[in-house]
């Protein structure tokens, strides 16, 4: 119950999402891509995106302890969550953004 | 490149090297880790990894001008700074002065979501971001296995590494990564020697009947030559040192200088004049017999010409032997309160003979003195067999004529063994070699000093009775009577016997000339008696012949006047 009313409490807080690359590169573009679509799927809007060049900021890799590239972090809702890779698999983008809500599969969610 | 390199032919300075500033280290490695390249150090937990390359970043900074960054995985930037606190390392002055960067990079696993793929250029900019902020030219990585548990792809974690250690080639950067020591004998864990493939060490940390000791050891090194063999090594306030002490030669200069040995009867022994300066002296003996005080002496008169002296003691505190030194008339503690007199008192059996080798290294170089007493080596028996405790005497031997310092030990033997079959193994690296031996006779047990060998020099081979007194230390000349050499109380007995005979023989000598003289006064006596009779006989001889001379002329004056009154006529 409670795990429910959670779940809709998160799609109704706005989103606050950083995708870290270096550069325009292949990689920087599949993430970005994949990430702007996963975000009109499920979070209907309600989110704000900022893309961070990290060879144009590098001192943000070290303020925001990126390492891997790309990372996508999610600050809001809290707790902060981070995302690396191209985001191509759309299922692990999805658990490590905690929108698969509890409780549902929980045969992906008990993965690893 | 030119670094191809044969067997038998290094080419020299063919690999620029990069001085670690670490003590010992750079001897190793012929002057260091590979400049502009990436070296693997390997270990198990609480090895010193770490701190090897901490050490490798703040003797950069400080003594090469070189700053560098620190990258750690495990610590945080405060937890390294703290643990390095006590080493004298101030890693917060140091980033203050631009000198050193720390960056904690912080992976776990259990927050990060993999998703595709994906590389690690966030490390790279982060890294290029501190290196280009202070001008780094060297790097530590601390350790990397933290990425291999971080992530769930290897593959893309070893591509990527191998793509880091071009990138800090490139960029002429000498780096250090660490890494964990692999079970089941595999090197590492991961398999990282094999793209680190200039130069591995291997760190160890052993504990053998008891006594732990660390161990360093290079077990590869591209392009260049470098010591194979395992060396201890010593973390203490100052760092790490490591011992390369097989690199000692037999190359050392040597002198022609004479040092008093403290007892003046002993210098009568050895032509007057000491020990040869930088040479190797041992005194063996049993319990009891002084070699303590003869050591003490030579320290004595050493601190005497103000030099100083280094006092290794293993049985007795250095309060033990100054009190004991009092009883004997030596008076140690004004040398020791001048610091010409240094004593560092341990247990052998404290820790391993390597450790001690280095430990004594470090103290000779800190204090430099011109003595170094060893009392007594035996003791390190307790920690290896005899080939052991000879092969590091040798070295601690070599070390110290190469700085030029006199080394004094001495041996304790037990009693009934023939005092030269002890430490037999290290007598030929003796230079002078004196024994102080029991000698019982007339149920007394005195003790007699010899001199067994004494390199470039004419010495005695009598065997002379050494007697500690008030007064110090003494040799007399031993006598020999007919049980063999007499000492104690038979000498005393022999020396009044002497006296006595000597006395006798001038009362006799008196006798005589007494004798002599008193006949030579009867003679002269007598000669006066003669010769006053004879000058009477002589006067009256003389006045007879007078008067007849007297009476002839008398009679002839009247014979003639008869003539002439009778008219002679002719």
């Amino acid at each position: 119950m409670d795990k429910a009313n959670e779940s809709k409490e998160i799609e109704r807080t706005k989103w606050e999402l950083k995708l870290y690359v270096t550069g325009q590169t292949p990689k920087s573009l599949t993430a970005f891509a994949n990430l702007k679509k996963i975000c009109e799927e499920y979070l209907n809007g309600e989110y704000h995106l900022e893309i961070i060049d990290l060879l144009e900021k590098p001192q943000l890799a070290v303020g925001d302890k990126i390492v891997a590239t790309p990372t996508l972090v999610r600050n809001l809702p809290e707790p902060v969550r981070k995302i690396i890779g191209d985001l191509s698999n759309t299922e692990r983008v999805l658990v490590g953004l905690n929108l698969i809500p509890f409780g549902v599969d929980t045969g992906r969610n008990n993965q690893e | 490149m030119s670094n191809i390199q044969t067997e038998n032919h290094v080419v020299p300075d063919a690999l620029p090297k990069c001085p670690t500033g670490i003590e010992g280290l750079d001897a190793v490695m012929k002057g260091g880790l590979p400049k502009g390249r990436t070296t693997l150090v390997v270990g198990g937990a609480g090895c010193g990894k770490t701190l090897l390359g901490v050490e490798f970043l703040v003797q950069g900074a400080r003594r090469f001008d070189e700053p560098g960054v620190l990258m750690t995985f495990e610590e945080t930037a405060e937890e390294v700074t703290k643990n390095v606190d006590s080493l004298g390392f101030n890693l917060a002055e140091l980033v203050d002065q631009n000198k050193l960067k720390m960056d904690h990079v912080f992976i776990e696993r259990s927050e990060i979501e993999e998703s595709g793929d994906f590389n690690l250029d966030g490390l790279f900019i982060r890294l290029a971001y501190f290196i280009d902020s202070i001008g780094a030219k060297r790097v530590v990585l601390d350790t990397l296995e933290v990425l291999f548990s971080g992530f769930s792809n290897t593959a893309i974690i070893r591509s990527e590494l191998r793509r880091l250690f071009r990138w800090l080639k490139d960029k002429g950067i000498t780096a250090i990564i660490t890494c964990e020591r692999g079970p089941n004998g595999m090197l590492t864990r991961h398999g990282l020697e094999e793209y680190v493939s200039d130069c591995v060490i291997v760190l160890e940390h052993r504990t053998v009947d008891s006594i732990s000791t660390r161990h360093l050891q290079v077990i590869k090194y591209r392009g260049s030559a470098h010591g194979t063999n395992e060396y201890p090594f010593l973390i203490d306030e100052t760092g790490i040192s490591v011992l390369p002490i097989t690199s000692s030669g037999l190359d050392y200069g040597v002198s022609d200088e004479r040092i008093s040995t403290g007892i003046p009867s002993l210098d009568d022994m050895l032509e007057g004049k000491g020990y040869y300066r930088g040479s190797s002296v041992l005194i063996s003996g049993t319990a009891g017999t002084g070699k303590t005080s003869i050591a003490s002496s030579f320290a004595d008169s050493v601190c005497q010409r103000g030099e100083r002296c280094l006092y290794l003691a293993f049985e007795e505190t250095s309060g033990q032997i100054a009190r004991n030194m009092r009883s004997i008339g030596l008076n140690l503690e004004p040398w020791i309160n001048a610091n010409l007199l240094k004593f560092h008192t341990t247990r052998a059996a404290m820790y391993g003979l390597e450790m001690h080798l280095v430990v004594i290294h470090q103290l000779a170089k800190d204090f430099k003195p011109s003595v170094v007493i060893i009392d007594p080596v035996t003791s390190f028996l307790n920690n290896g067999s005899n080939l052991e405790v000879r092969s590091m005497v040798t070295r601690l031997i070599d070390f110290f004529k190469v700085q030029q310092i006199t080394a004094f030990f001495t041996s304790l033997t037990s009693a009934g063994n023939f005092e030269e079959h002890t430490l037999t193994n290290i007598s030929s690296l003796i230079d002078t070699w004196l024994l102080l031996r029991d000698i019982e006779l007339d149920g007394e047990r005195n003790r007699g000093m010899l001199v067994l060998k004494s390199r470039g020099m004419a010495n005695s081979n009598q065997i002379r009775e050494f007697i500690l007194s008030s007064n110090g230390i003494e040799l007399r000349n031993a006598y020999l009577g007919q049980a063999g050499v007499l000492t104690g109380s038979a000498r005393l007995a022999q020396e009044s016997k002497e006296r006595a005979d000597s006395q006798l023989r001038q009362q006799e000598a008196l006798r005589i000339q007494f004798n002599l003289e008193r006949k030579r006064q009867m003679l002269e006596n007598q000669i006066a008696i003669m010769r006053a009779e004879f000058e009477v006989e002589e006067a009256e001889s003389l006045n007879l012949l007078n008067q007849a001379q007297e009476r002839e002329g008398q009679l002839v004056i009247e014979q003639n006047k008869m003539k002439i009154s009778r008219k002679v006529e002719a």
